[in-house]
This record gives structure tokens, sequence and C-alpha cells, in this order.
């Protein structure tokens, strides 16, 4: 893992102030998460808050397209706060926008599950329309691991770290319940529906086993005793994707192959593109408030 | 109370919440504490939904109240222990009913999220803030912000928010 070194960027003259965790500061000597594993956590919110940010003003219905706003906000919101937890243990002049701005696509940690497009795969230049089915069979995949990795986090050691999992988990019960519900609602749906929702878990089914090797800041988390060993989690996640899946009439791809590395930095080409627009403005501006 | 705790109190007693101005900061429970510090006057606040867009204008205006009326503190955001909608008073509760919002339940005692999927909560009985019905249904999980749930009362007709257990 590379230490993070976030490019040459003028300070926001209107930063935050960043929230401190517990009732006393962390002190010298307690546990501490490890700034990666910390930036493998915010990088997560933050692809995908932005990922569902292009729902808005495009969502099928209206109650989703301000549920997905909802949930990007908090998403980015979540990933706030780990970025200004990240830069206050980094020092120096380093910022949360720093942190989500300045750093390029191999330095980011997110699972490359999380930058995909809200579509199937394709081949070559080809483009598709943003299929609603991805985006809720995404979201149900990803929130039935962020409330077993927010649950384990409550009762981390890391003061600061536990605060944030605290809030984090109960935006997180909301965020699986409105995903299952929709994947219910899909696979138990119309042929359409379910046709469509059956082939978005096939398409992403197979980035979930990311999930399950720890990368080297997840081992070193571990280690520290701040962080959840990742392996721990997965035959509750199991339990919760397979009785969904059993409600929602769809059937549990089988898999076996390549497994994605984005959060060891190696990405798909979708997270550039996703990046150039995140990172567009500031880059461009550097320093701007508004 | 030391005389300038309880005269930060005061002061900052008008300030309300700015999506949802009939209720104060204190009354929903982001106001935390005030107290006399060795570097001074400390007032801690904590924010709602991480994504609240809110807080920042929350803050500010905490700072600007204080500064008005010259005092010197410090504003200062706590995350733990997280905010929870258990703290609203039933003044705060009544006063989000009249103005057109169902107030939340109490929080359910937190259960292993295993169980959360297979015991899935149905929806809960939320009574129409207008006609006081109970014939009413959950038309989106999301409302107009973070915090609120839409519903339809099937009584009286009309869509409302709920504010959710949080
Ligand atoms: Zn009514």
């Amino acid at each position: 893992m590379s230490a993070i070194q976030p490019s040459v960027a003028q300070d926001r003259s209107k930063q935050a102030s960043a929230p401190v965790g517990g009732s006393a500061p962390n002190a010298v000597g307690s546990v501490g998460a490890p700034i990666d594993y910390l930036l493998h956590l915010a990088d997560n919110a933050v692809v995908l808050g932005q990922r569902n940010a292009e729902w808005c003003g495009h969502g099928p219905i209206l109650e989703e397209d301000i549920a997905m706003g909802n949930v990007s906000l908090d998403y980015i919101g979540q990933a706030r706060l780990l970025y200004q937890l990240a830069a206050t243990r980094l020092g120096g002049d380093v910022t949360e926008d720093k942190l989500a701005y300045f750093r390029d696509d191999t330095q980011f940690r997110n699972y490359t599950l999380l930058e995909l497009p809200h579509n199937g795969p394709l081949v070559g230049y080809a483009v598709s329309n943003r299929d609603y089915a991805t985006t809720i069979t995404r979201n149900f995949l990803y929130g039935a691991l962020m409330v077993l990795v927010w649950e384990a986090l409550e009762k981390s050691p890391d003061a600061d770290l536990a605060a944030i999992a605290a809030k984090s988990l109960k935006e997180a019960r909301y965020h699986l319940h409105h995903a299952a519900d929709w994947l219910v609602r899909f696979g138990d749906g119309t042929d359409e529906s379910h046709q469509r929702a059956q082939a978005a878990l096939d398409h992403l089914f197979a980035y979930t086993e990311e999930f399950w090797t720890p990368s080297a800041a997840e081992e070193a988390a571990v280690a520290s005793g701040a962080g959840v060993d990742v392996r721990s989690l997965r035959a509750a996640w199991d339990g919760i994707v397979n009785d969904t899946l059993t409600e929602a009439t769809l059937v549990r791809p089988e898999v076996r192959g390549y497994v994605t590395e984005g959060k060891h930095g190696r990405h798909s080409e979708h997270l550039s593109y996703l990046l150039g627009e995140m990172q567009g403005l500031a880059r461009a501006h550097p320093g701007a408030t508004w | 109370m030391s005389s300038v705790v309880e005269q930060v109190w005061a002061t900052l007693e008008p300030l309300t919440d700015p999506e949802i101005p009939v209720v104060t900061l204190r009354e929903l429970g982001i106001l935390r504490d005030v107290s006399e510090t060795a570097e001074g006057v400390e007032v801690v606040i904590t924010p709602t939904y991480t994504g609240c867009p809110a807080m920042g204008q929350i803050e500010d205006d905490v700072k600007a109240c204080l500064a008005q009326a010259g005092i010197a503190a410090r504003v200062v955001t706590r995350l733990a222990p997280a905010w929870t909608t258990d703290w609203m008073s039933d003044e705060a509760k009544e006063k989000l009913r009249a103005y057109g919002i169902a107030p939340p339940h109490t929080t359910r005692p937190a259960v292993s999220v295993v169980k959360f999927m297979r015991h899935r909560p149905v929806p809960e009985t939320v009574a129409c803030p207008r006609c006081g019905s109970t014939h009413t249904a959950v038309s989106s999980q999301f409302g107009s912000t973070a915090c609120k749930a839409l519903y339809k009362c099937l009584d009286c007709q009309e869509p409302f928010d709920y504010f959710k257990p949080y």
C-alpha cells in the first residue's frame, strides 16, 4: 500500500470544522485504524454516492429519484466523516477535499463493484441506458455487507471510527431495507422486471468475491484491533442474500474465476470517467468555494 | 449552571432547524451541551444524518448567533453518542405534528441485521398529522429529505412526511 500523497492543492478557505468522535479526543497510544483502511471505507462510500447520484433528475419514478438522491447524500456524508478523520490523522495540510478530489484513480481503494455503470456488460463502444435493476441489485449486495461491517466497527476500540460506524449503521439499515424491498418487487414482479433483476444479479454477483479476500489495509486494520475481518461476516451476508433472493424468486449465480482488485487500486476503466466528472471542477478551480 | 453557560443556552434557544422552522435545535437534540473549559466556553452540536445538507447552515447559525450576542465560544461538532430521534421532546413531537409532519416513533431495540432482514418489520402504523387516521400507507421510504419517509392518508387523501426513527 502506498502512503497517500495528495497532490498540491490550495486550502479551502471555508473548510467545515472536522467533527470529533468520542467524548474525549483519541489519546496517544490508543488504537487507531490504519489510514488506508479509513480511505478504503471512504472511497467505497464516495464512489457509490457519486454513481447513484447520476439518477438525480433521471429517476424511473419521482419517489425513487428522491430516494436515490437521499441515499447518495448519506453515502457522501459518511465519506466526508471518514476523509475528515483520515485528514486529521495525516495532519499537515491534508484536508477531506484533497483526499476526495486530488488523488488519482489508482490511489482509490473502493471495490470495483461500486464504480460500474448502471447497466450490464457492454462490448467496445456500445452504450446503454441506465438500468434501475442494476442500481438496486448493487445497492442490495453492498448494503448487506455494510450493515455487517458497521455493526462490527461500532464496537471498534478506535473511538472515532466507532462513532462514525454508529451513525452509518442507522443509515445503512434504511439503505438495505430500501434495496431489498425493491429487489423483491422486481424479482417477484413482472416477467420483464424479473428478467432484468436476474440479469443484473448474474452480471454483478462475481464482483462480490472481492469482499472476502482481505487487502493489506484490511489485514493491518484487523491486526491493529480497530478493523473487522471481512471473512467473519460472510456467513451472515450469505444468510441475508439467500433469504432475500428466495423471497424475490431470483437464483443466486454460481461464481468462479477472476476476483476483482479495486480495493488494491487496480480498477476497471469506469472509475477514471467517474472521477473525471467528480474531480474536474475542484481541479480546474483549486480552492474554489461557493 | 454558571451564569455564562445559562446565558449561552438562553442566547441559542431561539435557533430553529433550517428545514423545520417550528422546532429548535435544542428540542431536536442537535444542540447537545454548553460548558466552560480551560480554553473558554464550548458549545457542542451533533449532526443528524451524516449527509444532512442543513448541518453546515446550523453550525453557521450557532456561530453567528453567538457573535451577535458578543459571546466568545468555540463550536464543536461531536459524533458520539450518535444522534437519535429518541432525544426529541414530546413537546417537539407535538410541534412537528401540528406542522404537518408525523413525528417519529421510538426507535426499535437494536437487533442483529440478520434478524432485521428475516423479520423485516411491517411498515409502522403512522397516524395522519391532519386528520389523525391510522389508515395510512407508505409511498416511499425516502421523502423530501433523508430523515423523512413519504406516506399518504387513505382517509383524507393527503400525502404527508413521516420523520423516521433514527
Ligand atoms: Zn388524514
